[in-house]
């Protein structure tokens, strides 16, 4: 393995780009844009580079480890490193940056914010993004978790639609609330590390180590399970979800539905479980409980929603509940399900968001009763928000399908009930995509529709080809990215105490039994 | 005959010069700094008082750090040298400086400074606009910064009541007076004046009867006498209960703690805005050093008494400062909000009553300090015709007349709000940590959940100012400032960012500062 720091280069190379387009001339928003989508490039290139060294049979532990020591008062370390889990996250954010530069183009050029402002406030939100994923000091964790909030929050309130200033302070307040209890479990776990071993760390290994008493468990577990569970967002805590995401720009909305609310359900598969097991199995009725309520939820008030971006981020509600669910039924096939499913539902939500963010900026409406008989004016907008669609409801062939199909596996191992309930999910999702391409791809054609939409450019074409290509082939071949997820999940199963449940049919083809 | 033998067996007082020097030369320069105002003629005044006031700072700074480590008790066991001390000390100072810098300012207003041509004119008479018409800019306030600097100095050092009382009286009687300075809005102005002195007073008598209650005592007003004499649990506990309770209201009340913060918004609003930077930041922290020494020195030992009543007026000072700056329409009562909200934060510390919570707090002071005098520096800079332009609906837009100052004064606000990379997270971290490690861990999540509520109205600020679009009343500018509050704004910005990246090197400071010594 080379020595060559990849991840401090994740995190240094976007913030110097935005630093640099900060200097760009103001009357050249073009010359922004390029910059930005070059050095989103040069990430691309890097993640790429440090992937191909990645040791897969060590996938368990954190390599390209980086290490300083910050705040030696608080036993701070800026320390990075990252497992098969932190990798395929890292890689599908670096993968959707230059797609999200590309795709949104011309989206912010007549908004009131300046272009340079947002190709570097993009840029600044991939280096938390690989921050937030990358860290292995709690610390460290909880600032890029914090740090994060600052540039999603100006994307929305300074680029987003008419709403965005409720959409935006919504989003923030629900965001420091859940960062702050989270920052109480934080501090009661270092002073707790300190009691135990004498000396207070951040370290995630050190802290995972320790054998905390299952009631401080208990407390310390709710202020990081609350915390994530709002960022997730699970029901309860998912209303901040379609105003942020309907009122953001669709680049934005991508990066936040797709790339920002994975911190919520990795932190649960990483910290949750494995540094509060006892308090994570105690839980484990309520989560399983909040995910169910939480499918079947967001998939019946997506079905009832007339606005096409609130459609997709119920959705989105509806796909967490399943990774939340794969997490906390404490399976291996489940949880490399949920790890499986974070990377497909990242690209499948993109997918949608970007495409009809092309259908809504052609129209200028939101709304789906504007709509109807496009794929006879753009027949390639429509094929393409429908393979998008189908990737979404998890067709088989098609990414999601492998995820979807793991986690209800993994659930029906243990708990057969949950996994028929959890089923009727999929019955509920081919209601609510089917329904909305119905309503607005074909049936006759408007007038306006036939007027303003065209179909897509070869930009766009460009923008979404690779996440189109991405489904399908992780559709048919996950094999890659679940090599990489597994060893990690076996040792969260591990910390956890979990075993899976010994099958009731002998195995035929495997030779052992556990 | 009686009076020689009397002069004989009479000791000779020590006094340590090296170790007072911080107190001495601010002391020394505030004198100057009045025989300047008495004989220096006109317009001579203003150089040689700003060149007297930045190097008595300067220097003063300088003796701090030259007689750093030392453990003492000086001037005959009536000023404690030792590591909390000095870095309040040395904190003091560099507050003092910055505020100094935005005191300093001639340009944002088009009338000269932000002080009173002739404060002793009835507000609205034909006096009043006589001197104002005939440009008068008076640099009477430098004399009393200089000595409410000294008396700040002294405060946090006081090892016994009575000097402590002193200093308490040397710091707020020029304080009194500066706030009721202000060029514009001179009714509120005086007001505030008024106001701040009779409660403050008020405040004075309190802690006045507590420390003759603590003689009764103890038979001595000396901070670690009193401990002795509570470890040896020679008297009343009554007695003590309420010795302590009424020293404590003397200090709460100069801290702005609920119960006794009423004075704070109309106070912060009235006084001329250098000079609420200044009380906010400074006076808090000398306020803080006394309340620390007083609570871990003397009454160390009775804590498990004590504490109960700091848990209730800690929970309360947030609750109460968090609640009351949400319904706030002007910046500067709702920054006075803001500022009590801090003070419950900080009190987090002094519950805490270990190591950890003395250090953490005197971080704290010094990031709240360092925010505090810029965010009132940028508040002098937003101006209409009649002045500053202090509603909150008139800053609206601000990010798009004046992005880079609206940007300096985003940052603050994160800093207040406790965002992480800022300097205010590393002083609340540093407390909370210290308050769960100190077992009050329920007034650390109230303290959490009342963060969660103020960032909204911190963030509301910053809504205002760069989502929303600019106030259809064009008469509200950022004026360009001098390069006195450039600098000051300029210092504020580095050291928030400064503390808040690399907070090590503050933490090290006060680290070492150690505890308190008997």
């Amino acid at each position: 393995m080379s020595t060559f720091p990849w991840l401090l280069a994740l995190l240094v190379v976007p913030l110097i780009g935005a630093a640099i387009v900060m200097f760009l001339p103001k009357n050249s928003p073009a010359l922004a844009k390029q910059f930005g989508l070059l050095v989103s490039l040069i990430v691309f290139a890097l993640t790429v580079g440090m992937a191909l060294q990645f040791v897969t049979a060590q996938a368990a532990d954190f390599q390209f480890t980086y290490s300083f020591s910050w705040i030696p008062a608080f036993g701070v370390n800026f320390a990075l490193g990252v497992d098969g889990i932190a990798l395929v996250l890292i890689a599908m954010a670096a993968c959707l940056v230059p797609v999200v530069m590309l795709a949104g183009w011309n989206d912010v050029d007549g908004s009131q914010g300046s272009v340079r402002g947002y190709v570097a406030l993009i840029l600044v939100l991939e280096a938390a993004i690989v921050g937030v994923f990358a860290a292995t000091d709690l610390f460290l964790f909880y600032v890029f978790f914090e740090a994060m909030l600052v540039p999603v929050y100006f994307l929305i309130g300074r680029y987003g639609g008419p709403r965005r200033n409720y959409a935006a302070v919504k989003f923030l307040l629900y965001s420091l609330f859940g960062g702050l209890l989270m920052l109480a479990s934080l501090i009661g776990l270092y002073v707790v590390s300190a009691r135990i071993t004498g000396v207070g760390t951040f370290d995630f290994t050190a802290l995972a180590n320790l054998n905390i008493d299952p009631d401080t468990q208990k407390w310390l577990f709710l202020g990081f399970f609350i915390a994530f569970a709002i960022k997730a967002p699970l029901v309860p805590f998912h209303t901040w979800l379609p105003d942020a995401a309907a009122e953001s720009t669709p680049g934005t909305a991508v990066l936040l539905v797709g790339v920002l609310d994975k911190v919520g359900t990795f932190g649960m598969l990483r910290y949750c479980l494995e540094l509060f097991p006892d308090a994570s199995r105690w839980a484990t009725p309520v989560v399983i409980a909040l995910a169910v309520v939480g499918i079947i939820y967001g998939a019946l008030v997506a079905i009832g929603q007339s606005d096409i971006k609130r459609l997709i981020a119920y959705t989105s509600v509806s796909h967490f509940g399943f990774i939340a669910l794969g997490i906390f039924v404490m399976t291996t096939r489940g949880q490399s399900g949920s790890a499986l499913y974070m990377v497909n539902h990242g690209f499948s939500t993109a997918a949608l968001f970007l495409i009809a963010g092309f259908l809504i900026s052609r129209r200028g409406s939101r709304l789906i009763e504007d709509f109807g008989g496009v794929q006879k004016v753009a027949p390639i907008l429509a094929g393409t928000f429908l393979v998008a669609g189908l990737s979404s409801l998890a067709l088989p062939g098609l990414s999601s399908f492998v995820s979807e199909f793991l986690v209800l596996v993994g659930t029906f191992e243990r708990y057969r009930w949950i996994g028929v309930v959890a089923t009727l999910g999929i019955v509920l999702a081919a209601l609510y995509i089917l329904l909305m391409y119905q309503r607005t791809m074909t049936g006759p054609t408007p007038d306006e529709v036939g007027e303003r939409v065209t179909d897509l450019r070869g930009r766009e074409v460009l923008a979404v080809a690779p996440i189109l290509v991405i489904i399908v082939v992780l559709g048919f071949y996950p094999k890659p990215v679940l090599d990489v997820i597994n060893p990690a999940i076996d040792r969260v199963m591990h910390a956890v105490n979990a075993s899976d449940p010994a099958p009731e049919v002998a195995p035929v083809a495997e030779g052992t039994q556990p | 005959m009686s009076s020689l033998l009397a002069a004989a067996s009479f000791e000779t007082p020590t006094i340590e010069y090296d170790q007072l020097a911080p107190i001495i030369i601010i002391f020394g320069v505030a004198v100057v700094s009045l025989l300047v105002e008495a004989f220096a003629p006109r317009q001579w005044r203003r150089v040689i008082q700003l060149i007297v006031v930045f190097t008595g700072l300067a220097a003063s700074f300088a003796a701090v750090v030259m007689i750093r480590g030392t453990q003492h008790i000086a001037a005959m066991g009536s000023v404690a040298v030792d590591g909390p001390t000095l870095f309040m000390q040395g904190s003091i100072l560099v507050l003092a400086f910055i505020a100094a810098l935005v005191m300093a300012e001639r340009q944002v207003d088009p009338l000269g400074d932000a002080f009173a041509p002739r404060a002793s004119a009835l507000p609205g008479s034909s006096d009043e606009l006589a001197f104002t018409q005939l440009g008068w800019l008076q640099t009477e306030v430098w004399p009393l910064f200089l000595f409410s600097v000294g008396g700040m100095l002294l405060f946090p050092a006081s090892s016994d009541l009575l000097t402590m009382f002193v200093a308490l009286e040397v710091l707020s009687l020029p304080l009194y007076i500066m706030a009721g300075l202000a060029r514009r809005r001179r009714l509120l102005s005086q007001e505030a004046a008024l106001k701040y002195f009779v409660l403050g007073a008020f405040s004075s008598a309190f802690f006045l009867y507590g420390m003759a209650l603590f003689y009764g005592y103890a038979g001595s007003v000396d901070l670690s006498a009193i401990s002795d004499a509570l470890t040896a649990n020679a008297g009343s506990m009554w007695l003590v209960v309420t010795a302590t309770a009424l020293v404590s209201v003397g200090l709460l009340f100069k801290i702005g703690a609920v119960p006794f913060h009423q004075w704070t918004p109309d106070v912060y609003q009235g006084s001329p805005t250098p000079i609420t930077g200044f009380m906010a930041a400074c006076t808090k922290v000398a306020a803080f050093g006394a309340l620390l020494r007083i609570m871990y020195v003397a009454l160390g030992g009775i804590r498990w008494d004590w504490r109960p009543m700091m848990y209730v007026i800690a929970a309360l000072t947030m609750i109460v400062g968090t609640l009351f700056a949400l319904t706030q329409t002007d910046i500067k009562r709702m920054l006075a909000y803001s500022s009590i909200a801090q003070a419950g934060f900080m009190l987090v510390g002094v519950i805490a009553t270990n190591q950890a919570g003395l250090s953490g707090t005197m971080v704290y002071l010094v990031a709240y300090g360092i925010a505090t005098i810029g965010a009132f520096a940028i508040v002098t800079l937003v101006r209409d015709s009649t002045g500053e332009a202090s509603h909150l609906s008139q800053w609206a837009g601000l990010g798009r007349k004046a992005p880079i100052v609206a940007s300096a004064f985003a940052l603050f606000l994160l800093a207040f709000a406790g965002i992480p990379l800022t300097s205010g997270f590393t002083g609340k971290f540093a407390v909370f940590t210290a308050g769960i490690a100190g077992g009050a861990t329920p007034v650390v999540i109230i303290g959490l959940i009342a963060s969660a509520v103020a960032a909204f109205f911190y963030i509301r600020v910053i809504v205002l100012m760069f989502f929303n679009e600019p106030s259809s009343d064009d008469s509200v500018s950022v004026v360009v400032p001098s390069g006195f509050t450039t600098l000051a704004i300029t210092i504020s910005v580095g050291l928030t960012l400064v503390i808040g990246l690399v907070p090590q090197l503050i933490l090290n400071l006060a680290n070492q500062a150690g505890l308190f010594i008997r």
